[in-house]
């Protein structure tokens, strides 16, 4: 047998230096403090001082299910990361079926590469340029003679479908290349026009690569607090809340309350997108 | 099939270039911008002019804060680079009961949202460790860094692991190498363009991060965009900040380039 089990002592001696101090890492700096993220949205703060005490209130909690100011903003950011993830999958499904279908193998890997490469472009300097471009003097005012829409809600959106765009065409590029020819020839075999193949056989063994690139596009964007500061004016998403209530207001427990709203986002996303397989794509 | 419908192909063609387009023009933009000799950055720009390089390579707060990010950047590469590589060898090299969680928790850091990330961590260095005399700063920053960039040395390797297979490691067995050459002599060797794309990439997310940084950096520690981020709305700073967006986005090209030659795995890193 090539792979060491674990049945031999020695394999297993070797597994665990192996394993051990990433997991050490892993679940100490990154469950532990997940879990103290959890413990911590039910402290209060000492209200002179502002201090975090560990002593028990319900109160971050229930502020965030009583507070319409909360429930406004929660639903502002999910309709935010539905539109920018929509957004993202009408604009990628056709390069990704471009990328994988038409071009040539020498194009394909370009494109890849030529996708890719903005993904590693500093996130911030990609928000900032967009602030360049909308603004009352930038390109797109001049373009169309001053009629920027300028910063806000759908500035955020835009923006952030940009940045995220990367994250949807690869995952669809390779769904695309995953659906074999034979099924596609034995559709045209089958006297099948190309859009009844399209929609009936390619559709359904792509959507799982979708799902599985809006898993990052809607992530994403739920946290996202630093392009909607810099394109969204007045905007205030779930992420512009949770800043403002660690770092101007000093609550801290309030604000791990408001960041398990995110949290608890992405897990139910996770959970619907499971049945959809998009999870064995990611 | 596609390539059989010539309307749809250059329909497709039009929408994928225009896509490309779509992703290089603000880039584009934020370099050309660096050049532009106006002070309120209209649109066309008015003139070409090197003034606001030549005022940048003087800004200490930029400087300082390229020396922090580097820092930063470089510990928490070492970090990651260590562990990501230990975690790659015992998921390809070994079979075992909670395999698949193990790569689920190394990739969990980069899914979930940063601001999730960094206000645990916030919530843990203050709260929990605060009493006992941890105070944020470079190293909490390189903490959590090196947290969300285990997973791209890991995706690196692995990767490279399963192409390679174990044959050549049974052959220097079979030879009579001993597990120590084997891994010193073959091992690393084959593997070493895949530690270097990998440790790249983990220099270029770690360089280019804001939010966990934001969250454990504390008051004192500036990293490149923290550094930009609170000057963006100066308008008087406006020229350094241009210049030090498009030295961003210039550097960004640099490892990813690099890692690709070496064979890295650049699509697959983060996603």
């Amino acid at each position: 047998m090539s792979v060491p089990s674990t049945a031999r002592p020695g394999a297993r001696l070797r597994l665990a230096a192996l394993l051990g101090p990433p997991m050490v890492w892993l679940v100490v700096a990154y469950l532990g403090s997940m879990a103290v993220l959890l413990v911590s949205a039910f402290w209060s703060t000492n209200t002179f001082t502002g201090a975090v005490v560990p002593v028990y209130t319900s109160g971050n909690l229930l502020a965030l299910v009583t507070d319409p100011l909360y429930r406004d903003v929660t639903l502002r950011t999910l309709l935010v990361a539905l539109g920018v993830t929509v957004l993202d999958a009408a604009v990628a499904v056709p390069m990704a079926l471009y990328m994988s279908r038409v071009a040539s193998p020498r194009a394909r890997v370009a494109l890849v590469v030529a996708v890719t490469t903005p993904l590693w472009a500093s996130y911030l300097v990609k928000a900032y340029a967009w602030r360049v471009l909308l603004s009352p003097t930038g390109p797109i005012a001049w373009l169309t003679g001053g009629h920027s829409s300028g910063y806000g809600i759908g500035a955020v959106v835009v923006t952030l479908a940009y940045l995220w765009l990367p994250y949807m065409v690869l995952p669809v590029f390779a769904g695309f290349d995953r659906v074999p020819d034979s099924l596609l020839e034995a559709s045209a075999d089958l006297g099948a026009p190309m859009r009844t193949t399209l929609r009936r056989i390619v559709a359904p063994l792509v959507l799982p690569a979708v799902a599985a690139g809006s898993i990052f596009t809607f992530s994403l964007s739920l946290g996202d607090y630093i392009a909607v500061t810099i394109v969204g004016g007045k905007t205030q998403m779930l992420g512009n809340v949770i800043y403002g209530q660690l770092i101007t207001a000093n609550d801290q427990p309030l604000a791990a309350a408001l960041s398990l709203v995110p949290l608890a986002a992405i897990v139910i996303y996770l959970l619907a997108m499971r049945r959809t397989g998009a999870l064995e794509n990611v | 099939m596609i390539r059989r419908s010539p309307g749809l192909r250059r329909a497709l063609l039009a929408w994928t270039v225009a896509g490309l387009v779509l992703l290089y023009v603000p880039l584009a933009l934020v370099v050309l911008n660096s050049f532009n000799a106006s002070r309120t950055f209209g649109f066309p720009p008015s003139g070409f002019t090197l003034r606001w390089w030549i005022a940048a390579a003087g800004s200490s707060g930029a400087l300082q804060a390229l020396g922090t990010s580097v820092l930063a950047g470089l510990c928490a590469t070492a970090i990651a680079l260590v562990l990501g590589t230990m975690a790659a060898f015992a998921v390809q090299r070994f079979r075992f009961f909670g395999r698949r969680a193990v790569s689920f928790l190394v990739v969990l850091p980069i899914t979930l949202p940063g601001i999730v990330t960094g206000i645990a961590l916030n919530a843990t260095f203050t709260s929990l460790l605060g009493p006992v005399g941890v105070t944020l700063g470079l190293g909490t920053v390189i903490v959590g860094h090196a947290t969300f960039c285990i997973v791209i040395v890991f995706n690196n390797v692995a990767a490279r692991l399963r192409r390679l297979g174990t044959s050549f490691e049974e052959a220097s067995a079979d030879l009579g190498a001993n597990p120590w050459q084997t891994f010193r002599l073959v091992t690393v060797p084959l593997l070493r363009g895949a530690l270097v794309a990998g440790a790249l990439l983990a220099f270029a997310l770690s360089f280019d991060e804001i939010v966990v940084t934001t969250f454990t950096a504390g008051p004192t520690v500036q990293t490149l965009p923290i550094w930009i981020f609170g000057n963006l709305f100066r308008p008087n700073q406006a020229p350094v900040v241009n210049v030090v967006a498009a030295v961003l986005t210039l550097v960004a090209i640099v490892p990813v380039s690099l890692a690709q030659r070496l064979g890295g795995d650049v699509a697959g890193s983060r996603t």
